[in-house]
This record gives structure tokens, C-alpha cells and sequence, in this order.
């Protein structure tokens, strides 16, 4: 604990109660307090203690740490609270009775040949083993098939994104072997399926051989670039997002306007304040002729986040905040919500199969490759 | 536990029952003393629409062998609808199971009425059969990485 409030920086922490007050859970009305634990922390208690004290209520947005004013690493502090909790053998009660956790564990288990690949149409170009780029496609099928009960399109910009890498001459890996980053279960401090995930996804794409390993998932990239570091040997190939890939080639593109939009862009909280992405997406999309790019007035790195990225907490707290978010969104007057994350795209829309205020707060969502893709179609089409 | 011998191995078999139906079909298939195999271990909910894709997913995670989900017959719902749901999520389930490289036949639905203790013994034994055919389920042999926890209220 001593060494978990060091590297977090939670010793520096004087109170302020700055993350309490900026705490999007908080500010929802939860009872929960980013502040108690730090002092927690600090006075050496164990993380089982806090297993009651919402120990699982952290959205990990990093809204606090943004602001903290002595940089005190709250995030991380929860990870490393939710991992000796859990070698406690605690874990969180997890949305949708836990099937997506199974469904990481099963994975992480091996033994059995995934059939993951059944969506790729026959004008995507792939390789299963070879090429310079990896495209590292993350778990969107399994969420197509999972949330089938609120027209969720994740695939879309995963086909998006390929079709783009082909445009641009590159025929990416697509790999069958690919399992779950782990990222989910490493959030509610499964360590250990998180190592066997972790170990086996990095042994296939050092094995490939491929240069550059590009995601389109937010959650992936921040897995890949940060939590899987440690493992990551010296050649490895460098890990990009897709919006990083294609930023500073949207000319070699050639897009032609396809139509007018008006596009407001949900920053993702993995891509923005866990790895310090903001404006590649943005270029990427004003790159798009008649692509219009208004700001939700919460952005970048005030962007509020949407509410469950590590499938450990969905509660009346996570609606409201998805409510208000969406709510912002149409107040920009634009026609389509913007993500770089699968998962901003589920739990946004899962808030809008509201029955009540559903109507009120719709609004089409899409990935950012998606848009860019759109602009290929004319220019095939001409 | 697993031996070399397909013979010798015992599936390891989790049935979902809904109260009202299948698992009072069971309970008229004990007391008519019919026979059949006892690979299996009965897990009763009150309308086989409660049986969500976490239900079969994590019986797979935990090792299990095959999964049967089972409820009263389509229109004989105590709940009325609650099998149609039942179809929903089945669907779902299957559809992620394939995904993850499970043989689809470890899978299976059967509507079975509280009448029928013959059928449900007739189930029972051919899905064990099945499940034999097929051998142990790759994630059975080493059981589940994770322990399961005490569940917390988040
Ligand atoms: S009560 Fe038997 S299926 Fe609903």
C-alpha cells in the first residue's frame, strides 16, 4: 500500500478536493468520494476496506487527474486498489451479469480456435499473417453480437478503418489469433487473466513481423501503449491509433465531399486523457470536405467521458451523465456524434433506448473512420 | 477427473430449469423412477427467460462441459412471453459461443413441459451422449483461471 500510494503520487495530495468536486459521478449526485481514498491510501488502510466504499464506482476517467493540482495519479491508484482487492478474491458485480468478463476469461484460457473474422466483406483487404501494418481490430464483433438490442454498429468503423488502410496501399493483418486486450479485466484488477491475455497478443504481433500496429479502439491503444509496456520487446512495431495513422495522410487520400455534416467529436477518455490524443481526430475529421466540426462546450481534455468503460459500473449515476452528454451533443445542432471508441458508441446509445427521453436525446453516432471512409465512396463511385 | 479413456470420462453437464416447467419435468421423471444420466447438475430459475448469456458464459468459463437451457414450451410460459425472451438470448449466447471457438453442440435448448419426465430423460441422456462424443470442453481440463468472488455491489 506504501509503495502504491508512492507511485501514485498519493502522498502529495493536501486536500483540496479538487477530484471530488470534479468527479463526474460525484457531480451526478453519487455518494462517492475520490478524496477519502487517497487519505485511505495515505493512512495505509487495505484496499479491502474500501471495497465498500465504491471501490468499484470509478468511471477511471481521469477527470480528477486532470485537475489535480499536485498531479496526484488517482486512476492509477484505484487500479492498484482494485488489483490487492481482488487477489482478496473480491470482484465487482459486473453489468450484464459479468457475460463480457467470461467471455475475456474464456479467451484468456485459449484452447479453442475464435471464429471472429465472419465480418470481413470480400472488398476488405487482409492478411492473416503478413503485412506491414497490423490492424488490430479489438472485440467489436463480440459487441455487435452482444448489444444486439440497441442497433449497435461497432464493426462499422472497424470495416471503416481497413478500408481506409487499403485506400492508403497498405493490406493490414487482420489476425484470427487476436484475443481481448485484457483491458477490462485489468480494471477490475484480474491480473491474472489480464498477464495471459497480455502475453499472448504480444507474442502474435512481435511474430508478425508487421511494422506498425494501429487500433481503433481507444481502450485498446491505451492497453497496448501503456499497460502492456512491460512486456513489450525493443522491435516492437510502433502502436498507433487510427486516427494517428491516418492524420498526416488524408491528401494521399484523395476525399471528395460526400455530404454536408455538421459533427460534434465525444473525445474518448482512454485516447484523450490517458494518452493525450485530442486533435488527430479532430484534423481527421476537418480533412473531410463538407465536414463541419462544431465543439460540445465539455472537450478535450474537459470532455466528459461515457460512463463505463471498464464494464465494472452502470448504475442511474452513469445514465444521467450519459444523458446530459448526449444532451450537449444536440445542443451543437450537429447531425452526428463522433467517437474513436467503441465503447463511447455502446453505453451512449444503451442511454438512448430510453423509452421516456429517448426521442429527446438521439442522436446518430459514428466513428471517426466511418465519416473519412464515406468520402472514398464518391470518389469510387465517380 | 479426465481420463484418457473417452469411455471412462463423466461430463460435467449444468442444466438451466425454469421453475414451472422443465424442472418440474425433472421432478416427474424422479418420481415416475425413470432412469437417465446423472452427469448433470440442475440449476432452477423461475422462467427460462432470467437465463442471460452471462448464465451459459460463465458455466462455460467455470468449465463446464455442455449447457442445456430449458423451459416450459412456447405459449405455456408462466409468464407468458418469458420463453420468447428465452429464444432472444439463447440466440445471442450461441452466437458468441461460436464466436469464441465453442463447438455449437455444447449449447442447446429443449422445451420440455412439467408432464414430460420421459422426454426430459430422454434429453438428458442423448445431450450427454453428445456431450461425450465431444470430450472434455477445452477450458474444463484446467478449470477456470479465475476464482469466483464474493460478489460486491458495486
Ligand atoms: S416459466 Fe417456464 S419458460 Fe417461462
Amino acid at each position: 500500500m506504501q509503495q502504491l500510494a508512492a507511485r501514485t503520487n498519493a502522498w502529495a495530495c493536501y486536500d483540496c478536493g479538487k477530484c471530488t468536486s470534479t468527479c463526474p459521478i460525484v457531480r451526478a449526485g453519487a455518494t462517492y468520494s475520490p478524496r477519502r481514498h487517497v487519505l485511505a491510501a495515505n493512512l495505509g488502510e487495505p484496499a479491502s476496506s474500501i471495497v465498500h466504499d465504491g471501490l468499484y464506482v470509478c468511471l477511471t476517467c481521469r477527470q480528477c487527474d486532470a485537475r489535480c493540482p499536485v498531479e496526484v495519479d488517482y486512476t492509477g491508484l484505484i487500479l492498484g486498489l482494485r488489483q490487492s482487492a481482488y487477489d482478496e478474491t473480491t470482484q465487482p458485480e459486473c453489468p450484464h451479469g459479468g457475460a463480457l468478463q467470461s467471455t475475456m476469461r474464456l479467451m484468456a484460457n485459449g484452447g479453442t480456435q475464435q471464429d471472429r473474422l465472419g465480418w470481413l466483406k470480400e472488398d476488405l483487404q487482409t492478411d492473416p499473417k503478413k503485412g506491414r501494418v497490423f490492424y488490430w481490430t479489438g472485440c467489436t464483433m463480440y459487441y455487435d453480437a452482444f448489444f444486439t438490442d440497441f442497433d449497435v454498429h461497432t464493426l462499422d468503423g472497424t470495416r471503416a478503418a481497413i478500408k481506409l488502410l487499403n485506400a492508403l496501399g497498405e493490406t493490414p493483418i487482420v489476425s484470427p489469433e487476436e484475443r481481448c486486450c485484457g483491458h477490462d479485466l485489468l480494471w477490475i484488477g484480474d491480473r491474472k487473466g489480464f498477464e495471459s491475455l497480455a502475453k499472448h497478443n504480444v507474442d502474435l504481433v512481435a511474430k508478425s513481423g508487421a511494422e506498425v500496429l494501429v487500433t481503433s479502439c481507444a481502450e485498446c491503444l491505451r492497453t497496448w501503449r501503456i499497460d502492456y509496456q512491460p512486456l513489450i520487446p525493443d522491435d516492437f512495431p510502433e502502436i498507433l491509433h487510427i486516427s494517428e495513422f491516418l492524420a498526416d495522410q488524408t491528401e494521399k487520400l484523395d476525399l471528395s465531399e460526400n455530404k454536408q455534416t455538421r459533427a460534434t467529436y465525444q473525445d474518448p477518455c482512454r485516447l484523450g486523457r490517458h494518452l493525450g490524443v485530442y486533435d488527430q481526430p479532430r484534423e481527421l475529421l476537418e480533412a473531410v470536405p463538407g465536414v463541419e466540426l462544431v465543439e460540445m462546450p465539455r472537450s478535450g481534455v474537459r470532455a466528459i467521458c461515457c460512463a463505463g468503460s471498464t464494464w465494472s459500473n452502470c448504475d442511474r449515476f452513469a445514465k444521467k451523465i450519459q444523458v446530459e452528454r448526449l444532451r450537449e451533443a444536440r445542443d451543437t445542432g450537429a447531425d452526428v456524434l463522433v467517437t474513436a471508441c467503441p465503447k463511447c458508441q455502446i453505453h451512449l446509445k444503451c442511454a438512448m433506448n430510453d423509452p421516456n427521453i429517448g426521442e429527446e436525446i438521439s442522436i446518430e453516432m459514428r466513428d471517426a473512420a466511418e465519416l473519412v471512409a464515406e468520402a472514398l465512396d464518391k470518389r469510387d463511385s465517380k | 477427473m479426465a481420463t484418457k479413456d473417452k469411455n471412462s470420462w463423466d461430463p460435467e453437464i449444468v442444466v438451466f430449469a425454469c421453475n414451472w416447467c422443465s424442472y418440474a419435468g425433472a421432478d416427474t421423471a424422479g418420481v415416475s423412477r425413470i432412469q437417465h444420466q446423472p452427469h448433470f447438475r440442475m440449476i432452477r430459475v423461475m422462467c427460462s427467460g432470467r437465463i442471460q448469456p452471462a448464465f451459459v458464459l460463465r458455466a462455460f468459463e467455470r468449465g463446464a462441459d455442455g449447457v442445456l437451457v430449458s423451459g416450459c414450451h412456447i405459449g405455456e410460459c408462466h409468464y407468458i412471453f418469458g420463453n420468447e425472451r428465452a429464444i432472444e438470448q439463447f440466440e445471442k449466447t450461441m452466437s458468441i459461443v461460436k464466436m469464441l471457438g465453442i463447438e455449437e453442440q455444447r449449447l442447446r435448448l429443449e422445451w420440455i413441459s412439467s408432464a414430460e419426465g420421459a422426454r426430459f430423460a430422454e434429453v438428458i441422456n442423448e445431450f450427454t451422449e453428445q456431450i461425450r462424443e465431444l470430450g472434455p470442453s477445452p477450458f474444463g481440463r484446467k478449470r477456470s483461471p479465475a476464482k469466483a468472488g464474493k460478489g460486491v455491489a458495486g
